[in-house]
Order: C-alpha cells, then sequence, then structure tokens
C-alpha cells in the first residue's frame, strides 16, 4: 500500500497500510511514544483502501479491510480515516485473536492489581477508565482487557482512548494536558474524539496485572451498588468475549478460574464525580 | 419399556461448580452450559452408564439424598438435556 507504520499496543503488533496519507499520519503522531512490533513480527494487519480506484480522489471513502474482514462493512468519509484505522484494529483483535481471552471491558491498574469494568456501550467504562487514568491509576485499556489463561493475569491493551460524545468534554476538563486526537464529528457513533494515553500507561504497558475488582457500571440511575454472583458474571463475561467460543476449552478454563476468585459489584450512578467514589469506595473495601 | 438415558464419561465434561450454578464444558461440542442442581448429580450418576429416570431417580436419593421423588419431572430435565447434547436417549 502507498502508506504504512507499525506499531505494538500492549503484546500485539500492527501495520497499518492506507491508500491516503492522512490516516496515517494522524497514527504516526498519536501513538509516536509507542513501542515497535516485538522483533519487527506483526500480528496483525489492518488495510485501509478505496472501494473503487477512483475513490481515493473524488469523495474519498475508506474501506476497513485486513487479515479478517467484515463483509458489507460501510466505508467512512476520509475526514473519519483515523477511526477506520483504530475500527479495522479492534477488529482484528476481536475476530482473531487467540492468545488471550478478549474481555470487553476497560481496565486500570494500583499496586499490581487490576480493577475491570465492562457493561453495554454507553455505560461510561471507557470515560471511567480514562478519568481514573487522571487521579493516579494506570490505565491498562478502554475496550479490551486480555486474560492470560496460562497465568490468569490481565495484559494490558492500551490503544487510544475512544471518547464518545458528553464524554469528550468531560475529558478536555478533566485531562487539559492530554493529547487528544482530531474531532470526529458525526461518525456513525456520534462525535468521537481520541486521547492518548499518559506516559505512565504507555511505559507499564507489558507488565500485566492480577485481575481484583470487576464492576458492571450502568449509567443514569441512582447511586446503587449489588453483588453480582459468579454464574451470572461468567454469563456476562462470554456475552462480553468475542473470542470465548474460539478459544475453547483454555477459555473455559480462564473464565472460571477467574470468576472463582474475583469480587464482582454492578454499579449504577447519576454522575461520573459518584461513580468515581463508590469505585475508590469498593476498591478499599473489597479488592 | 422406558427409555434408558445416557452421559458422556466424565473424562469429556469439565463441570465447575460456579454458587447455586454450574459451568458445563462439553469437550465433544465445545459448548458451555450453566445448570443448576441436581444436573451436575444426574451428569455424575449416568456418565458412560445408562439408567431408566425410575433407576436414576433411586440412585439420586440415595446418593445425594435428593427428595424430589418424581420420575415424570426427572423425565422432562431428562429430555431437556437430550435437546442440549449433553445426554443420550437410547
Amino acid at each position: 500500500m502507498r502508506y504504512a507504520t507499525t506499531l505494538r499496543i500492549g503484546p500485539v503488533g500492527f501495520r497499518i497500510g492506507s491508500d491516503w496519507r492522512s490516516p496515517v499520519d494522524q497514527l504516526r503522531d498519536l501513538y509516536r511514544d509507542y513501542p515497535q512490533p516485538s522483533d519487527g513480527i506483526v500480528d496483525f494487519n489492518v488495510r485501509l483502501f478505496a472501494a473503487r480506484p477512483w475513490r481515493r480522489f473524488v469523495r474519498p471513502s475508506v474501506m476497513i479491510g485486513g487479515d479478517f474482514t467484515i463483509p458489507d462493512a460501510a466505508p467512512l468519509p476520509l475526514a473519519q480515516g483515523l477511526l477506520a484505522a483504530e475500527m479495522g484494529m479492534n477488529l482484528q483483535m476481536a475476530l482473531a485473536q487467540r492468545r488471550y481471552l478478549l474481555l470487553h471491558a476497560s481496565a486500570v491498574e494500583r499496586d499490581g492489581r487490576a480493577l475491570l469494568m465492562t457493561g453495554e456501550s454507553g455505560a461510561g467504562k471507557s470515560t471511567l477508565a480514562a478519568l481514573l487514568m487522571t487521579r493516579g491509576w494506570r490505565l491498562m485499556g478502554d475496550e479490551f482487557a486480555l486474560l492470560d489463561p496460562a497465568s490468569g493475569q490481565i495484559h494490558a491493551f492500551p490503544r487510544l482512548v475512544s471518547l464518545k460524545n458528553e464524554a469528550i468534554t468531560v475529558m478536555e476538563r478533566a485531562a487539559p494536558d492530554g493529547r487528544f486526537g482530531p474531532l470526529l464529528a458525526g461518525t456513525p457513533k456520534g462525535d468521537i474524539r481520541h486521547l492518548v494515553p499518559d506516559a505512565a500507561a504507555i511505559a507499564a504497558m507489558d507488565r500485566p496485572a492480577t485481575p481484583a475488582l470487576l464492576l458492571f457500571p450502568t449509567y443514569g440511575q441512582a447511586s446503587d451498588v449489588r453483588v453480582v454472583e459468579p454464574a451470572e458474571t461468567f454469563v456476562r463475561l462470554t456475552q462480553a468475549s468475542t473470542n470465548y467460543v474460539a478459544m475453547g476449552e483454555r477459555g473455559f478454563d480462564a473464565l472460571t478460574g477467574l470468576v472463582a476468585r474475583l469480587p464482582v459489584r454492578a454499579i449504577d450512578y447519576p454522575d461520573t464525580d459518584t461513580a468515581l467514589a463508590l469505585v475508590e469506595r469498593l476498591w478499599g473495601e473489597v479488592a | 419399556m422406558p427409555a434408558r438415558y445416557r452421559a458422556p464419561p466424565a473424562v469429556s465434561l469439565r463441570i465447575v461448580p460456579l454458587d447455586a450454578l454450574s459451568a458445563v464444558y462439553h469437550r465433544a461440542s465445545g459448548q458451555t452450559h450453566i445448570v443448576a442442581p441436581p444436573v451436575p448429580e444426574i451428569l455424575e450418576l449416568i456418565a458412560d452408564q445408562a439408567m431408566t429416570p425410575e433407576e436414576l431417580l433411586a440412585a439420586l436419593a440415595e446418593r445425594f439424598d435428593l427428595p424430589d421423588g418424581d420420575a415424570a419431572g426427572l423425565t422432562a430435565r431428562l429430555d431437556e438435556l437430550v435437546d442440549t447434547g449433553l445426554v443420550e436417549r437410547l
């Protein structure tokens, strides 16, 4: 492809090729402090390409391809090329990751122990993880937590934090010195702006953590905390994993092992200050 | 002649108690099932060994002190397990 860059996020090496320069330039800038793939070996390829040759120039629209693709995925306008690259990387992980059980969860770490947060889109797992990052926690990832079946440890995948709609303003205020990507207005998920994980998150990305607490946050309700039993947690995590079935018995063992030893709470919160206070309280009490 | 039911040998199932419920991994199909008591006990008793519902009911009562003495109800549970692929009807 005309333009390409390589980078590593946690244990996963990517090569992103593109028919256009701008998405690659944006990736190079935002991921400039990230390492290169270990030994130069790339795990996944992402390709951003024009649906027809002339569509490189005329109303350019970006198709997302790579080692694994979803047929009929709608292309994005070139102005959202960065989002296309991020979606392409997520897609490779979701469809093809086999070494780790992939949990659709955000993760932050303190004292070598990980707090996981998972839930429906809009539950606030990305925003809460990013806010905790500004309060001394190490961000391990806002989208995927990688559970290692061999060790039971969580490995970090600190890609760019994907902030949507109201979360953009929240984080611009909470992280005034943060490095943000361009505002991508009017995407299929609304407005999106990426935030680069802080230096501590990038420096520690190869350090796994022991899972210590799992939260299912729900935004928009009065403050409440509820214990979630292991069987319910197990079922919800199989649904929150894109590769549970593909992992077979290793996935089963990893997940039953995780839920057997992990305290789990569902938390409802009306605003982020309440959520952060709940997180700190529960971390002190049950983690 | 009443139907007889048989589960796979113990080695081909992984049964992990979670809380009141247990997770069952069926190696042959790669499927995971969440089951309530007395399903783990049933799977253990008829592992690689066919029984009629009446025989199984007696074995459950003896081994696990389960008071639910209803052969029709047990047959319904067994037929559900046949639908999941965890148990064969012979």
